[in-house]
């Protein structure tokens, strides 16, 4: 508990500074409010029909993405962690697509998607496959020999050993993938949002705030929340991977 | 020797084989979404080559910014991190606050970047600085926390002064997580690289690939989306084989990555 | 002689338990001392309080000299793997001019037969060895008194007889104040010039015993001694080794009297 008083007294200590610097000569009023003044707005906003359907279609958008991501990645790491020669075969191609930045893909997605959220999920879901693949491999690398010998003893098949043995041993690594997934496809999500690439969602309404009226209180709003749901996604997975995932 | 060659072959044969299938599906469907790889290589060459300047100007600049931005990242996460992750206490005050600040995406600061320090390198650096810290920052301060007691206990009883303490000891006891850190910093920097030369610029890689986009110059723009997979696959080889060097001393070096 | 150390009525608590209760012992200089005593009597504690690593709750420890080194029992956790086997010995002397450095580290390392291992890694020795590079490092930083935390523990038999031996001759031939802690009876006696014997938690000084055995010793011919057998059957006896059942005994007669209460009062 009384760590969690100081973890409190951090966040107030920031925001003090914060308010500090936003109320000074130093930096231009107009560049960063005060959080007593983002707070206010956040409080509007947060009852605002318009802003709740921003924050649902980002967030409903993740979700989807983020299933897409492990119905792809977790059975395409399977294998690849399974049978190595697929994976010795694999590999160059992997190594090239992983460091394409999914941003460099925007301009790509919106002329052959459109508008739609077709483009954001696509974008998210290339951004949130790797982590998952690559934990899901190193998992299978971590797997106990002897766990493998015990069930092929006992008669267990290679699909078997594969279902029965692998994917729960993995499960830990998998769920840590997927955390990290979801940040980065949080990250990937509103980033497409922000460049055009939607006509929805909380990047979208970054976008209109600050091109718009110029209101960088509601521009602030949009990344507290994109910051608290990135928070929520992060500690929810975490907990989920420590109450289910107990070995 | 010939297990070296069939290696070499395994792991590029199907490589070579999509880039043909590929081509040979350019040639076919004549899609102009999906330029054969040939067509890509010459615009590239035509772009970058033919046109040196276009070198210069674009991807000499963008390069140094992702490198500075990444680097001035790596020394404050690096020094933040081992001081937080030697302090239980600094770190109860600060972790919760860290978890926010890491959740933010950073583009959505780019406005914010934009009004502070106007249009211009100094923004971009703090947007790719922003984003890529977290990592090089939390990963420290795990390394940090790793040290073991009875090197804790050693470093005490023989009394070794200050630095020594921390370059001696913490940092390279540290140093495998750092540098996992490092690797996930480096290839979120092309990321945000990109994402910091989409507004507010007129150079940079980023910033072609939009031009590209508005004169729907596909051709241009798969090379654009290679490029930064080059780059990208060039970045990491790099930095592998620095960390290669750097960790030669752990008893067993783990070659495989993962992010 | 001289003291080197003097623990003068050390005590020291964590929270509600008592791990030292009340310590008082010397060790003169060129002595080799043993402390013996039950597994988890608080012998880590005291050995964290004599080195500094904990300041106790109460007492007084001084050591005459500026410095003391400790080996500790893992020497895998102990030595720097990021360092070569010379870079190790040479971890505490940061403060000295580089020559002397060498000199010193190269010194260190021949008096424990490891001349030839100076550029290799610790983790490329095997624990034998790597525990005397460990020692090479106490022994270079030229300490007023060497502890030693269950130095040979985590080693097998040969090389523990090894170690030993090693310990006896480099401790003569430099004249080194040693404290070694362990839970092993045999090889207190075997080592030590004297013996303290510990009661379990809290620690206290049970006997405090000279060991008349001849300075030289021999693996062989000093473990049948007459003297060597008798000694230690003596700090066994102190430590109630072999008489597990007395506190069962006991036990059973507390739960006896207090089930017979019960039913008394019902």
């Amino acid at each position: 508990m009384r760590a969690f008083t100081r973890g409190l007294l951090g966040i107030a200590g920031f925001l003090v500074l914060w308010e500090l610097l936003g109320r000074s000569p130093l930096i231009p009023a107009e560049a960063l409010p005060p959080p007593s003044v983002v707070f206010g707005e956040l409080v509007t906003q947060l009852t605002s029909p318009d802003f709740i359907s921003h924050v649902v279609a980002t967030v409903l958008a993740l979700l989807i993405a983020i299933v897409i991501a492990v119905v792809i990645a977790v059975p395409s790491g399977l294998v690849l962690g399974s049978i190595p020669a697929v994976r010795h075969a694999t590999r160059a191609v992997i190594e090239f697509l992983r460091p394409i930045p999914s941003v460099a893909l925007i301009p790509l997605a919106l002329v052959m998607l459109g508008f739609g959220p077709e483009t954001k999920i696509t974008l998210a879901v290339y951004a949130a496959l790797w982590p998952i693949l690559f934990n899901t491999i190193y998992a299978l690398d971590e797997l106990d020999s002897l766990l493998v010998d015990t069930a092929r003893v006992f008669g267990t098949g290679r699909i078997g050993v594969l279902f029965l043995v692998a994917l729960p041993s993995a499960l830990p690594f998998v769920l840590t993938g997927i955390r990290l997934a979801a940040t980065t496809a949080l990250v990937v999500m509103v980033s497409v949002e922000l460049m055009a690439g939607s006509q929805i969602g909380i990047g979208y309404f970054i976008m209109e705030a600050r091109s718009g009226p110029g209101r960088m209180d509601q521009v602030l709003v949009g990344t507290v929340v994109a910051g608290a749901i990135g928070v929520l996604l992060n500690n929810g997975l975490e907990r989920v991977r420590r109450r289910w995932v107990a070995w | 020797m010939g297990g070296l060659v069939s290696k070499f072959l395994q792991r590029w044969t199907v490589f070579a084989g999509l880039v043909v299938v590929w081509q040979l599906l350019g040639w076919f469907a004549d899609d102009p979404f999906f330029p054969p790889p040939s067509k890509i290589l010459t615009a590239a060459y035509e772009w970058w080559v033919v046109e040196p300047s276009n070198f210069t100007e674009h991807i000499v600049p963008s390069v140094t910014r992702l490198l500075s931005g990444w680097a001035i990242a790596c020394v404050i996460g690096v020094s933040l991190g081992l001081l937080l992750g030697r302090s239980e206490r600094a770190m109860e005050y600060a972790g919760p606050l860290l978890v926010f600040l890491r959740s933010i995406p950073p583009p959505a600061l780019v406005p914010v970047f934009l009004l502070l320090f106007k249009a211009g390198t100094s923004m971009q650096l703090a947007t790719i600085v922003f984003g890529v810290v977290w990592p090089v920052l939390l990963n420290s301060v795990d390394g940090a926390r790793s040290v073991d007691v009875t090197k804790v206990d050693t470093s005490a009883v023989f009394q070794i002064p200050r630095w020594q303490w921390v370059l001696g000891v913490v940092l390279p006891a540290a140093s495998p997580k750092i540098f996992a850190g490092l690797r996930v910093s480096l290839s979120l920097s092309l990321v945000l690289m990109v994402i910091s030369e989409l507004v507010g610029t007129d150079n940079g890689i980023g910033s072609q690939l939009m031009q590209a986009q508005r004169e729907f110059d596909y051709t241009r723009m798969w090379a654009g989306i290679v490029l930064l997979g080059v780059l990208g696959y060039g970045l990491n080889t790099a930095l592998l084989a620095v960390e290669r060097r750097a960790l030669a001393w752990q008893p067993r070096s783990r070659d495989e990555q993962h992010a | 002689m001289s003291n080197m150390l003097e623990v003068a009525d050390l005590g020291h608590t964590y929270g509600d338990h008592e791990a030292i209760g009340g310590l008082s012992f010397t060790v003169r200089a060129g002595e080799l001392v043993c402390v013996v005593g039950p597994s988890g009597c608080g012998k880590s504690t005291l050995l964290r309080t004599i080195s500094g690593l904990v300041a106790p709750s109460r007492g007084d420890v001084s050591l005459h000299g500026s410095h003391l080194a400790v080996v500790f029992q893992d020497y895998s956790r102990s030595l720097f793997p990021w360092l070569t086997v010379q870079g190790n010995v040479e971890f505490p002397l940061r403060s000295l001019p580089r020559a002397e450095r060498r000199k010193r580290a190269a010194e260190a390392l021949e008096w424990v037969g490891l001349a030839g291992a100076a550029r290799k890694r610790p983790w490329q020795l095997s624990g034998g060895m790597q525990q005397r590079v460990a020692i090479a490092r106490a022994l270079a930083y030229r300490p007023a008194l060497l502890l030693m935390d269950e130095p040979f523990a985590s080693v097998d038999a040969q090389t523990r007889f090894e170690l030993e031996d090693l310990l006896l001759r480099v401790r003569r031939e430099h004249d080194t104040t040693v404290l070694v802690v362990t839970h092993d009876i045999d090889e207190s006696v075997y080592l030590g010039d004297r013996i303290l014997v510990l009661s379990g938690s809290p620690a206290r000084l049970v006997a405090d015993l000279e060991v008349p055995l001849p300075a030289e010793r021999n693996q062989v011919t000093t473990r049948t001694d007459e003297v060597f057998v008798e000694l230690r059957s003596k700090v066994a006896r102190l430590l109630n080794v072999g008489k597990p059942a007395a506190m069962d005994v006991e036990k059973w007669a507390a739960a006896e009297r207090e089930s017979l209460s019960e039913t008394v009062s019902s």
